[in-house]
């Protein structure tokens, strides 16, 4: 395997991996606030990328506008189904709440898959960032080295939201002890509803960045929302850092895998997720709830 | 997941009227023996198989309170092992519903020692993550042929006299097992060993502290359960000639989920209504060309939110509740 | 002045599910008061300080808040009417420093102490700023938990078990706090176990048995009741 064959891989693990840090960054937000796994944050990640090919071919809004106004519908619609639905299990076991966004999950991508079939829409690379560098040990497509770094700034300015700022520290504090914090004051429901709006967002937002590199596809949802699982598992299911930081690792994980035994790449994650359930089930960065 | 004492007590109170047991029963037995003529042999087939595969699932979470995301995992194994023993090797009918019930069995041994350590979500997890790893074979190893599946699966005789291409000889036949399946699971509720799990999921440290091995025991549900469940493939596989990669998808671990919610977690008829109608409304929606997966979903939340009692845990409450009022 | 009560409780009753512990509660605090409410473990002490901030969601009868009705109120409607809740587990947030804590519960209403004077109050705190919450000693925990709600401008506070298993100069220093406290005219309802604490800085004392309050005695009357109080409080 070529130094360009290995980086190829590798950059490609990183774009991953940059997609597995920001769905998994919306679901530690949601069960730290919560304890609810949220399923359906695969659906809103498709719904992200389905709004952006709608924008585009129904209303001619092109890819810049839709970064920003498809994460704001897909907030606004997680935002409904979170009052109209998701509220109703917060004081059931957990695991209802699993099961709930697990209901919600299949009829979104359901719904996707009857209006537009499974095989696949595609969506193109923004004018301006077709083509690429050649760097030398390798050919550098510009709308990736643009996804990584993009996904990056997202992944540290929602890590600085939380850990660095006064709403921040609302969230980490009902993270905690909701009540308390109702007790001085906050609104605390409203919180709730913000981070999963936010946290759904996140996943709209991947989906706009996947369009142009993955095919605008109904399933593309559950085909990485397993994966995520996993991610967050592995980082810990609560927290910020983990995700981050284990999303990217392991989708660099995945791309080095690749190079060596292609069939299995994505095994290693689950393996790695047994592993760590075992010995750590809190997680690399999680604490114990 | 935790159950609605007073469904507890409702199958308590119905276990002990004893002659309304026995009725319930002739009558269920009854209806085994005629609905063929009533109904498309083939499809009661893929409806007694699905209503074992969710008992077997409520031998789980109704016995031990565990939410297991995997259990694909055991009816897809034991799907393809008898498709393939079947095929391949010849196996007569009885065996190769053997090797793929044993083949589960033994991975219920592997899950379970590794995922009873946990509890909760991370017991769940760590099934998904072992039932990924079983889709994972499945989509690799040579005899699966991955995408295509195993096709074509002969039926074979059973026990070398009655020949199971006949559409009726094999209904019965599965119809017979999934009874004995249903009585066993019935026995197993009642036995000692299923008081102790139901003990062990009202209060475990107690159990601990009194000394009992609870994890031996709560190993052992899950063998029955996944062994329950490769039974409930392997039948699936030979009577409808197919075992693809949807037997062993996480999509099939939810809808196993869905089946016995529906019918109503922890009772014993529950989960067969719950695959009943699951499987008759797959059939009848994909005809009618509606999505099927949105509907099952909009159920799934529908029971969820409203009737976690599920249909026959919420009938079952209403009757207790009848009761205590005449009663008292 | 119109209404000088800042709480007054009437027939209430508290349920933790299907059992009752407040079996109807009467009680009053005036403003510019210290009141204690003692008795033995289990009496529904703290159950009352949890239907008073609105914790305790099965709730009946009529709790009046600065003369407001508050039974049907959410938590953080109560609060906002001036109340600051320090609870008996103290509550310091884990995963956010003493600095982000002590700054954390928003400014209810103009007059909160200053940050200055609280480092005047709680030396400690200033030095352990950016220590986490995880880090403090209980008695830390403790004057941190006070200072909290002493910058928000709350002029009602509720304390449950303050001096609750610390040393007895870290439980002279909350009585420090507590003296600033009345001289700044805030109105204080606590718990106390600690009766020689609470015969101290009060200036009433509710005694509660099985979820009701069986006996007032004010400060002047004190020395004449402690046989009866030694009684009540199983001592």
């Amino acid at each position: 395997m070529s130094l360009n064959g290995l980086l190829a891989q590798l950059l490609l693990g990183l774009i991953n991996g940059s997609f597995y840090a920001m769905l998994s960054l919306g679901l530690a937000i949601v069960f730290g606030l919560l304890g609810i796994v949220n399923v359906a944050q695969g659906a809103f990640y498709m719904l992200g990328a389905f709004l952006a090919w709608i924008a585009l071919t129904h209303f001619g809004i092109g890819y810049w506008p839709a970064l920003v106004l498809v994460p704001l519908l897909t907030a606004l619609i997680g935002i409904v189904i979170e009052r109209t639905i998701i509220c109703w299990v917060y004081q059931l076991d957990h695991l209802y709440g699993l099961l709930l966004t697990l209901g919600i999950f299949q009829v979104m991508q359901g719904m996707f898959v009857y209006w537009y079939g499974t095989a696949g829409l595609s969506y193109s690379t923004p004018h301006a960032l077709t083509s690429g560098h050649n760097l030398g040990f390798m050919y550098l497509p510009n709308y990736r080295a643009w996804v990584v770094a993009a996904s990056l700034a997202i992944c540290f300015g929602t890590w600085y939201a939380i850990e660095r700022t006064r709403l921040g520290a609302y969230l980490r504090a009902a993270t905690e002890n909701p009540t308390l914090v109702r007790a001085f004051g906050i609104n605390v429901p409203l919180l709730v509803t913000a981070a999963f709006g936010g946290g759904v967002a996140l996943a709209g937002l991947a989906g706009v960045l996947a369009a142009p590199i993955y095919q605008v596809n109904p399933l593309m949802g559950g085909n990485i929302i397993i994966t995520v699982f996993a991610v967050v598992v592995i980082g810990g299911l609560g927290s910020i850092l983990g995700s981050i930081v284990t999303g990217l690792a392991l989708g660099l994980l995945e791309g080095l895998s690749k190079v060596f035994y292609p069939e299995a790449s994505n095994m290693v994650i689950f393996a790695m997720m047994i592993v760590v359930l075992m010995i750590k089930p809190a997680g690399l960065f999680g604490t114990e709830r | 997941m935790t159950l609605d004492r007073a469904v507890t007590d409702a199958a308590a109170v119905k276990s002990r009227d004893l002659r309304a047991n026995v009725v319930w029963m002739a009558l269920g037995i009854s209806a085994l023996i005629v609905a063929p003529y009533f109904i498309y042999p083939l499809f009661l087939v893929k409806l007694l198989c699905m209503a074992l595969f969710a008992i077997a699932f409520n031998l789980l979470i109704g016995g031990c309170g565990l939410l297991s995301f995997g259990h694909a995992a055991f009816f897809g194994s034991g799907a393809y092992i008898a498709a393939e023993t079947a095929k391949a090797w010849g196996l007569p009918f009885e065996a190769a519903v053997l090797a793929g019930t044993v083949t589960a069995a033994l991975l219920g041994f592997l899950f379970g020692a590794i995922a009873i350590r946990r509890q909760g979500l991370y017991f769940a997890m760590v099934t998904l993550a072992l039932a990924q790893g079983v889709y994972f074979l499945a989509l690799r190893l040579p005899f699966t042929h991955s995408e295509d599946g195993i096709q074509g699966v002969p039926r074979g005789w059973l026990l070398g006299i009655v020949d199971l291409r006949d559409n009726l000889a094999l209904y019965y036949t599965v119809a017979g097992i999934f009874l004995l399946g249903y009585l066993f699971v019935w026995r197993v509720v009642r036995s000692p060993f299923g008081q102790v799990l139901r003990a062990i999921k009202d209060n475990r440290p107690r159990m601990i502290s009194l000394g009992y091995p609870v994890d031996r025991f709560i190993l052992l549900n899950f063998v029955l359960s996944a062994a329950l469940s490769g039974v409930a493939g392997s039948l699936k596989a030979l009577g409808l000639g197919l075992a693809t990669l949807t037997d062993v998808d996480w999509s099939t671990s939810g809808e196993v989920v869905l089946m016995v919610l529906l019918g109503g977690l922890g009772t014993l008829f529950g989960p067969v209504v719950g695959a009943a109608l699951t499987v008759s409304m797959d059939d009848y929606l994909a005809g009618i060309g509606i999505p099927v997966p949105v509907v099952i979903g909009l159920i799934f939340i529908a029971v969820i939110l409203i009737f976690r009692r599920g249909i026959v845990g919420e009938v079952l409450y209403r009757l207790s509740r009848r009761g205590s009022r005449i009663g008292r | 002045m119109a209404d000088a009560a800042v709480l007054e409780l009437r027939a209430v009753e508290g349920f933790y599910g299907e059992s009752q512990v407040l079996h109807g509660v009467d009680l009053t605090v005036q403003r510019g008061e210290i009141v204690t409410l003692i008795g033995r473990n289990g009496a529904g002490k703290t159950t009352t300080l949890r239907a008073v901030m609105g914790i305790l969601r099965q709730r009946r009868g009529s709790v009046r808040v600065m003369g407001q009705e508050t039974i049907g109120f959410l938590p953080e409607k109560i609060a906002r009417l001036g109340v600051g809740y320090v609870p008996e587990e103290r509550g310091i947030f884990a995963s956010l420093n003493v600095i982000e804590n002590l700054l954390l519960p928003p400014r209810l209403k103009p007059g909160g102490m200053s940050l200055d004077e609280i480092y005047t109050l709680f030396a400690n705190l200033k030095e352990r700023s950016a220590s986490s919450g995880a880090k403090l000693s209980g008695g830390e925990q403790q004057m941190l938990a006070i200072a909290r709600v002493l910058r928000t401008g709350a002029d009602f506070l509720v304390l449950d078990e303050p001096t609750e298993g610390l040393a007895p100069v870290i439980v002279a220093q909350i009585g420090i706090a507590l003296d600033a406290i009345r001289q700044r005219g805030m109105t204080v309802l606590l718990v106390e176990q600690n009766f020689r604490f609470a015969a101290g800085v009060s200036d009433r004392h509710y005694v509660m048995e099985t979820g009701r309050i069986v006996d007032m005695v004010p400060r002047a009357e004190l020395g004449g009741s402690l046989a009866r109080l030694e009684a009540y409080l199983g001592v």
